[in-house]
């Protein structure tokens, strides 16, 4: 299993140096000063990220192709438009392409060059997704990491990394869970996880949704 | 660049550290970092490439001992000193801060909502041909410029088909350097477990490469 933690414990993550507050405020007061940076539009940023954009986005449009043949289709032929008409765009998120889970292939996401992850779907990417455990190990020994996050994949089926060196996002498609027959989008939405769209995990099972 | 940055494939960095229900950002000082890249973008002070260069020509060692939003504070940091739009003596506290030289496009509250969702792709204006079509075997050339460059060492100098053709987009390797978009067609290149690290089975790796990482296989 991977080393799940809580927020009392120590971090593996490295803890920034004492003195990292102090930078940042030394930049950010310099920014104010200098008339750079607008400090309303600073809030409104965080807002919008801290509270606004997340992974319930992407549980729509996931549940949204579940639910609906046609708009599935539209989803995988242009990604990008077909997010956008559940109102979704933008930021880290210009140029999307979805990816689908079959009986043949599951799929997963990284980017190994920095951190690259589709905000307007995902929100703001967790600290494991942007660590170098994650960006290093997860194109060389993929079916080791799933592992790690609970997941195994039978070995005749096809792991596909899609490692996002350029301006296009990925998001993957789940496959939809036995059971779910004439559940509503709303109810199907449930299913979806964060992990289960980056591929590092599989959508809630019918009988585990709270 | 060959750089610290270039993780994929590498060995030793220990398990994957999930965290339950995580929150967006761990430390306040994290969450005054994050909102300085849209404005520092709109600004006009960097393209998303120079921004990535500059965190991967930080030291190798800081660069793994410190997190991400670390990297950002730090391309900041360097960005601002490097173009002048700051002094060191001013980031110190040692100088009276002096107006900017130029007039500066600040984004202001009222343009967040519009610069989120708009955002700013990298896609080109015009298409631009490119040589390869879906199913075509490629191969990598093996670059190793001391620059900017989206390659991945682990995919240098291997063979993989064209999976999508994603359209033209502008050119990383030039817009890092201030040499304009230069735009290119990207492809998703897939390639076999087998081709990259030389283990049997049926698993893949797409990679998104431009169209001048690659020749004909």
């Amino acid at each position: 299993m991977s080393h799940i933690h809580d927020h009392n414990h120590p971090h593996d993550h490295t803890e920034p140096p004492e003195d990292i507050e102090l930078r940042v405020k030394a930049l950010e007061s310099l920014l104010l000063e200098k008339g750079l940076v607008d400090p309303a539009a600073l809030e409104a940023l965080i807002d919008t990220y801290e509270h606004k954009v997340g992974p319930r986005n992407g549980a729509q449009v996931v549940a949204r192709a579940w639910s609906d043949p046609q708009y599935r289709r539209r989803l995988l032929e242009d990604g990008t438009a077909a997010i956008a008409e559940l109102g979704f765009s933008g930021v880290q998120g210009e140029d999307m392409r979805v990816v689908e889970n079959s009986a043949q292939v599951h799929n997963v996401t990284v980017c190994t060059l920095c951190s690259c992850y589709p905000w307007p779907t995902l929100g703001l990417p967790p600290a494991w997704y942007k660590s170098a455990p994650y960006r290093s190990r997860i194109v060389i020994d993929p079916r080791g990491v799933l592992a790690e996050f609970g997941l195994t994949i039978p070995a005749d089926k096809e792991v596909r990394v899609w490692d996002s060196s350029a301006e296009l996002r990925y998001l993957v498609l789940p496959e939809r869970p036995a059971g779910t027959d004439g559940w509503s989008e709303a109810q199907l939405a449930e299913l979806v996880t964060r992990d289960s769209m980056i591929g590092t995990g599989l959508p809630k099972a019918p009988g585990a949704a709270a | 660049m060959n750089g610290i940055h270039d993780l994929g494939g590498a060995h030793g960095h220990g398990p994957i550290a999930a965290e339950i229900d995580e929150p967006v950002f761990h430390h306040d000082w994290e969450r005054r970092v994050f909102p300085l890249f849209a404005s520092l973008y709109v600004g006009g002070y960097f393209n998303v490439d120079e921004f990535r260069h500059t965190i991967e020509r930080m030291d190798p060692a800081h660069y793994l001992q410190s997190s991400y939003y670390e990297h950002w504070l730090h391309a900041f940091e360097t960005i601002l000193l490097e173009k002048g739009v700051i002094s060191a003596a001013e980031l110190r506290g040692t100088a009276t801060p002096t107006a900017s030289a130029q007039p500066a496009t600040v984004l202001t509250a009222d343009m967040v909502e519009a610069v989120v969702l708009g955002g700013a792709s990298a896609r080109a204006a015009e298409d631009v041909p490119g040589r390869f079509k879906v199913g075509d075997r490629v191969r990598t050339k093996n670059l190793n410029p001391a620059t900017h460059i989206r390659l991945p060492r682990y995919a240098r100098d291997k063979v993989g088909s064209i999976e999508i053709v994603h359209g033209a987009f502008a050119f990383p390797d030039s817009m890092a350097h201030g040499q304009g978009e230069q735009p290119q067609q990207v492809y998703a290149v897939r390639f076999s477990a087998e081709e990259l690290w030389g283990v049997a089975g049926p698993d893949t790796v797409c990679i998104d490469l431009w169209d001048s990482y690659l020749e004909a296989a």
